[in-house]
């Protein structure tokens, strides 16, 4: 990391951040757990599941791997990667779907 | 300090054409790859999901209970990581404070053992799950869940691994005064990358019922 990122990094992210962070992440999870305990409605608990990882995943992405203070270069590389897998998730789905009938 | 040691700090400070470290380009450029070769595993486990003809079937075996504490184990071991960076930047940053700098390298060592610890913790409970669903019958060519199920979670698991060595060769090395704060934010880049996986792998192996 540069000496200007490390920084901004200490500015915005301090110890008291990181564990409320964990906080944040364990009531996430907690949540995530309880719908298997609680009944919902399947085309209810797909996406509620789905945007509670989709939460987790932008918490660890921002704050602990940094992205939402480093150079944007970074950011590019890693949603590059993943938008291909996610296009190709979706049309292997779709494919797999239509032949299955 | 040795020549060897003078031209790797000098390689350190090389300015570059996009001001950003090549090590840490080239950490970003990796996890863009492992998202393709993670997401192609998930991709298959999803596109195969359901489709078994002889069982054990997934709602029979899978444990929840235990994966969600080995999940909770895995976050935290994140929140460890970054602690232990902190201290490693810290310590960077305390100039001629000696003693300052000896008190944070204290910290980043600690929270970095915390990390591996964790991580390894998180393996147990995946031989644990292994030794379980085999004991049930299920095996990597039983059923189409079966050979999916441990593909996935078992190169998962062998980057969990690999990333506790580094952690471990990390935490040795810096006894040595041969780790900077750069490289343990590489470990990090890598063992949080390894929780995210594992955030996406949770959710639709575990939690979405098939």
């Amino acid at each position: 990391m540069s000496t200007e990122a490390a920084h901004t990094d200490e500015a915005h992210a301090t110890t008291g951040h990181y564990v409320r962070i964990a906080i944040i992440l364990t009531v996430l999870t907690v949540m995530e757990v309880a719908t298997y305990y609680v009944d919902i409605p399947f085309a209810l608990l797909i996406p509620l599941l789905l945007v509670l990882a989709g939460m987790k995943f932008g918490l660890v992405v921002a704050y602990y791997m940094h992205l939402r203070y480093d150079s944007k270069l970074f950011s590019g590389f890693f949603f590059f990667g993943l938008t291909i897998e996610i296009l190709l998730l979706i049309a292997l789905m779709v494919l797999f779907g239509i032949r299955s009938g | 300090m040795s020549d060897a040691a003078l031209a790797h700090e000098a390689h350190e400070e090389h300015p570059t054409t996009t001001g950003l470290n090549h090590r840490k380009i080239l950490m970003w450029a990796f996890l863009g790859s492992e998202c393709i070769f993670f997401g192609s595993l998930i991709t298959t486990y999803l596109v195969y999901r359901g489709k078994s003809v002889v069982g054990p079937y997934p709602d029979e075996i899978l444990n929840i209970p235990l994966t969600s504490i080995s999940t909770f184990v895995l976050l935290m071991s994140s929140l460890a990581m970054v602690l232990a960076l902190a201290g490693f930047e810290r310590a960077a940053g305390a100039g001629a404070d000696e003693e300052r700098k000896q008190r944070e390298l204290k910290k980043g060592r600690f929270w970095l053992l915390m990390t591996a610890v964790l991580g390894t913790g998180f393996l147990g409970f995946q031989v644990f799950e292994f030794y379980e669903f085999v004991h049930h019958g299920l095996g990597l060519t039983t059923n189409l869940f079966g050979t999916t199920f441990y593909v996935l979670t078992g190169f998962h698991g062998t980057h969990v691994g690999v990333g506790v060595i580094w952690l471990v060769s990390l935490l040795v090395l810096s006894y040595f005064g041969k780790v900077k704060p750069l490289d343990v934010e590489l470990g990090g880049l890598y063992w949080h990358f390894v929780d995210i996986v594992w955030i996406i792998i949770f959710t639709l192996i575990y939690l979405i019922p098939s």
